[in-house]
């Protein structure tokens, strides 16, 4: 997120692409609501007909994987009624007429038959985002898990760029993090191009800074494989052995048929967990790890925060922190590595990461601080591009509308969309142990709306079974008005709906995320 | 901005204009007793037990919703004060069960310390009680409406907080009950069970299910951390009770406040679910038996060193993961590139 969660209630404007947000991000649905009591006004578009969309002004019920079109609906009328920020586009921006030719055939009528909004209402959403004094854009994976996620990233952040609605407070372009420490993750480089901090790792003195440091001659220059290519490149045969630590992405990825057969080419795999989780099923060796509850650490929000995580109790048996496990896998194999606790290891990555410089346990003991933090006596950033963009001057990035990869066809007549509920998180490895949640919310079912529902003599709760071209699952029908015409909707937690067999992995070119929003499915009815 | 001074027990302070004496008396450490105020929530004035003296005022006065002046003189433990507070303690008690020794929330109850504050041992007008079923038909929280007080928190904190207003007060007089629509249970209603009710309400009549018939207030231990679930990264207390996580509470969190939603609040039982890995495992013969982790270690370190010897590092491939911290992610990415050689590493960031 460019600006801290508190600054959506401040909000005039709140524009929320493909986010659930009172269901998947609760806490953070609470600013949403706070700021419609408050006045502002709330636009949200998602095909579905969500809890957020219900409290909204306004619902651009639009067509699933049409949010480019959309934005460059938006944009252009913004452009072509003036409306845009003049200053902010000369001062603080370039390649802005590019962007203008670009989106200039995206008029409301083109984008009507695309997204299937109305033209009026796209206009009267366009002023109300250029008018605003302050205007924030939510989004989640309803935006990044397409063949074309990034160039919705860009689509988001052009239509900001152009109204100067960064860089302040109160507006933005926010992406809601779906899990607890991605944000974390990817700041420390568990990414396959960059190490701590997005530094490359094609830049050598970045290699040499971290070589020195690791006490090593030199460091991989080649960026790696991202997951999907690791798990093409095991089916392949070319790679030989995989280490997986508390991911299931048997679960979690697309296609999950073709992931299972993947790990299973393996000559080794080795699985760190808390759970023998689907994946872990499929592993050689599993290392028994120890939940959040066991260690210390710290987690990164999804507005940047750095905040503790604090021990509260023994591992369980003979579990062990993840760190300390991957301390002791590094020494067996000849690279002594040992640290008397986390608080030494951030001081190394605050040593190697400039973002990170000023971040360490005494100072996080009296709060979280949000990064860049480059120095010890630094309060941290709360909003990013205040007068200047990290690279200068920001860029537009003119992109295209493409249609999903897959569209519904005579044998698979429906569009297919997951996503998650509020009961549950991810593959359901927690939340379906809890005691409460699952007990609460125990089965899954598929939403389809009424006349689908009627044209294949449906009822509510009948078991139906859905099918892809590459696999299929049953379960109970659940018919609502929540979804339109064409199309269904589950989650992806449980592991008896395995959702996964049936999405597509057809992946966005930049940044490899699948499209998990949208697949052709059929649905017949089981008994 | 501009301030006020004023006198408080022969103390002067001086505070922004618009402040309380509430909040006047917060700024010198001086204790005023309350049980329907809040400072997220809006006024309700309702329990008048914050009153105070204040120097040519013809009432007592309810410190929560009475502006500091310039020049005002308060007392806030006068002989006056003290009868008023005690006075509605046994309004209050005349029609609380008086099951303190049983009831989970001993310990960590506002009319407890307060009755104990000011010597109030029952309550003086005995009448008629309240005879509520206790609701329980769902997995998360306890309702007990014999032990309500009619504060309003839970009311103002789901319309307020969590932006539901599932609960409301239905009927009068005497049979004044917070409740759902139509007076149904929870369960029955849409409620989302983000318990942030259960953490404002004063007294034993919301708690949380599974903590409190595990532990009583003074047996746990309170330990602050981070969420394991969502990106918002709430803030919250785990309560430890012989080495176990038997609740979490809130905490006034960085991002929160003291708001959670459910799977935060009542999601931590998988922590000590029997299915948990307790032990290294390694398959053999297609089945997994219990290893030693030296044993484990060993073996994963051989496998994973013959086949970067015998194939080039470039055929290993790790996957880190947005559960774990930062600390063991970016360990995992110094062990993938500086012990295994490649930067073959990725997490399911993008799912
Ligand atoms: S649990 Fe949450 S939604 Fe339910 S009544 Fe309490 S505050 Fe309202
Ligand atoms: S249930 Fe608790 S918070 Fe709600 S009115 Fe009663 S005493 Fe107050
Ligand atoms: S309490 Fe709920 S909203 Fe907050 S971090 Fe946890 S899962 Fe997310």
């Amino acid at each position: 997120m460019t600006n801290p969660i508190k600054d959506v209630a401040g909000a005039d404007f709140i524009l929320a692409i493909g986010t659930n947000t009172t269901e998947s991000h609760p806490i953070i649905g609470l600013q949403v609501k706070k700021a419609v009591r408050g006045g502002s006004t709330l636009v949200v578009a998602d095909p579905r007909k969500t809890e957020v969309a219900e409290l909204a002004h306004t619902h651009l019920q639009i067509k699933s994987g049409s949010d480019i079109a959309l934005l460059n609906g938006l944009a252009g009328v913004i452009i072509s009624e003036g409306l845009y920020n003049k200053e902010f586009v000369k001062e603080r921006t370039e390649d802005f007429e590019v962007f203008r030719a670009a989106v200039e055939k995206y008029t409301p009528e083109y984008v009507e038959e695309l997204t299937g909004i109305p033209a009026d209402k796209l206009r009267e959403v366009a002023r109300g985002y250029a008018g605003a004094e302050n205007a924030t854009i939510l989004y989640t994976m309803g935006i990044t898990q397409h063949i074309c996620g990034t160039h919705n990233v860009f689509a988001v952040a052009n239509l900001a760029m152009l109204c100067g609605h960064i860089g302040k407070p109160y507006s933005g372009v926010n992406p809601l993090r779906g899990q607890n420490n991605v944000q974390g993750a990817c700041d420390m480089g568990a990414l396959p191009a960059v190490l701590t901090g997005y530094q490359g790792v094609g830049l050598d003195d970045v290699r040499a800074k971290f070589a020195s440091a690791w006490g090593l001659e030199s460091l991989p220059a080649k960026p790696g494989l991202t997951v999907g290519e690791m798990l093409e490149g095991a089916s392949r045969g070319q790679i030989k052995g995989m280490y997986i630590m508390g991911e299931n992405p048997v679960l979690s990825d697309p296609d999950a048929g073709h992931v299972i057969h993947a790990l299973e080419k393996l000559d080794f795999l080795v699985v760190q967990d808390i759970f023998l989780s689907e994946t872990a099923q499929l592993a050689d060796v599993v290392l028994p790890a120890a939940s959040f509850a066991e260690k210390d650490g710290t987690f990164s929000n999804t507005e940047r925060r750095v905040q503790r995580v604090r021990k509260a109790i023994e591992p369980v048996g003979e579990a062990r922190p993840d760190w300390r496990i991957i301390c002791d896998v590094a020494t067996a194999m000849g690279y002594p590595m040992s640290y008397e606790s986390p608080a030494e290891i951030m001081r190394e990555i605050a040593s190697l990461t400039p973002s990170y410089a000023g971040i360490s346990y005494p100072r996080l003991e009296q709060g979280g601080i949000q990064w860049p933090c480059p120095t010890a006596d630094h309060p941290g950033t709360p909003v990013l591009h205040v007068g200047k963009f990290s690279r200068g001057l920001g860029k537009f990035s003119p992109v295209e509308y493409v249609p999903p990869a897959e569209l519904p066809d005579q044998q698979y007549p429906l569009v297919l969309s997951t996503g998650r509920r509020h009961f549950h998180y991810h593959t359901g490895t927690m939340t379906m142990r809890t005691g409460a949640l699952e007990v609460h919310y125990g089965t899954e079912y598929l939403e389809i709306n009424a006349s689908d529902a009627a044209k294949m003599g449906l009822a509510e709760g009948d078991r139906v079974r859905v099918s892809s071209r590459r696999g299929s699952v049953e379960l109970s029908a659940r018919i609502t008005d929540v979804v339109p015409e064409g199309l269904v909707f589950t989650s992806f937690h449980f592991p008896e709906v395995a959702i996964n067999k049936l999405t597509n992995p057809a992946r966005d070119g930049i940044s490899k995320i699948p499209e998990l929003k949208v697949c052709a499915v059929k649905v017949e009815k089981t008994a | 901005m501009a301030e006020v001074t004023l006198t408080i027990n022969g103390r002067q302070v001086t505070v922004p204009q618009g402040s309380t004496v509430l909040e006047a008396a917060k700024k010198l450490d001086i204790f005023i007793p309350t049980l329907c105020y809040d400072p997220e929530l809006t006024i309700d004035g309702s329990c008048r037990m914050c009153v105070v003296e204040i120097k040519g005022a013809r009432a007592l006065m309810i410190s929560c919703a009475t502006a500091a002046t310039g020049g005002m003189v308060v007392e806030t433990e006068s002989p006056a004060v003290v009868e008023a507070r005690k006075t509605i303690l046994e309004l209050l008690l005349a029609n609380h069960p008086m099951d303190c020794l049983t009831c989970a929330r001993s310990g960590d109850c506002r009319l407890q310390d307060y009755a104990y504050r000011y010597g109030v041992k029952e309550g003086g007008f005995k009448g008629a009680v309240h005879q509520y079923q206790i609701e329980d038909d769902n997995p998360f929280i306890v309702r007990d409406m014999n032990k309500c007080i009619l504060c309003g928190k839970c009311v103002r904190a789901c319309a307020q907080i969590q932006g539901k207003s599932v609960v409301d007060y239905s009927y009068r007089g005497f049979n004044t009950k917070v409740a759902p629509a139509m007076d149904t249970t929870l369960a029955g209603s849409d409620c989302v069970f983000c318990g942030n009710c259960v953490a404002v309400c004063p007294v034993g009549a919301l708690q949380e299910k599974g903590l409190r018939a595990k532990a009583r207030t003074w047996e746990v231990e309170k330990v602050r951390t981070t969420c394991p679930y969502c990106g918002t990264g709430c803030n919250f207390d785990l309560n430890v009770k012989d080495g176990k996580v038997v609740g979490v509470t809130s905490c006034d969190g960085d991002v929160n406040g003291r708001a959670l939603c459910v799977k935060g609040r009542f999601g931590y039982g998988f922590i000590h679910h029997p299915d948990r890995l307790k032990k290294p495992l390694i398959k053999k013969d297609g089945r997994f038996v219990e290893a030693s982790w030296e044993q484990a270690i060993n073996l994963v370190a051989e496998k994973l060193g013959a086949i970067k010897s015998g194939f080039g590092p470039e055929a290993l491939a790790v996957l880190s993961s947005a559960r774990c911290t930062n600390e063991e992610n970016y360990l995992f990415s110094k062990f993938t590139r500086a012990v295994l050689g490649t930067n073959n590493i990725d997490h399911c960031a993008r799912l």
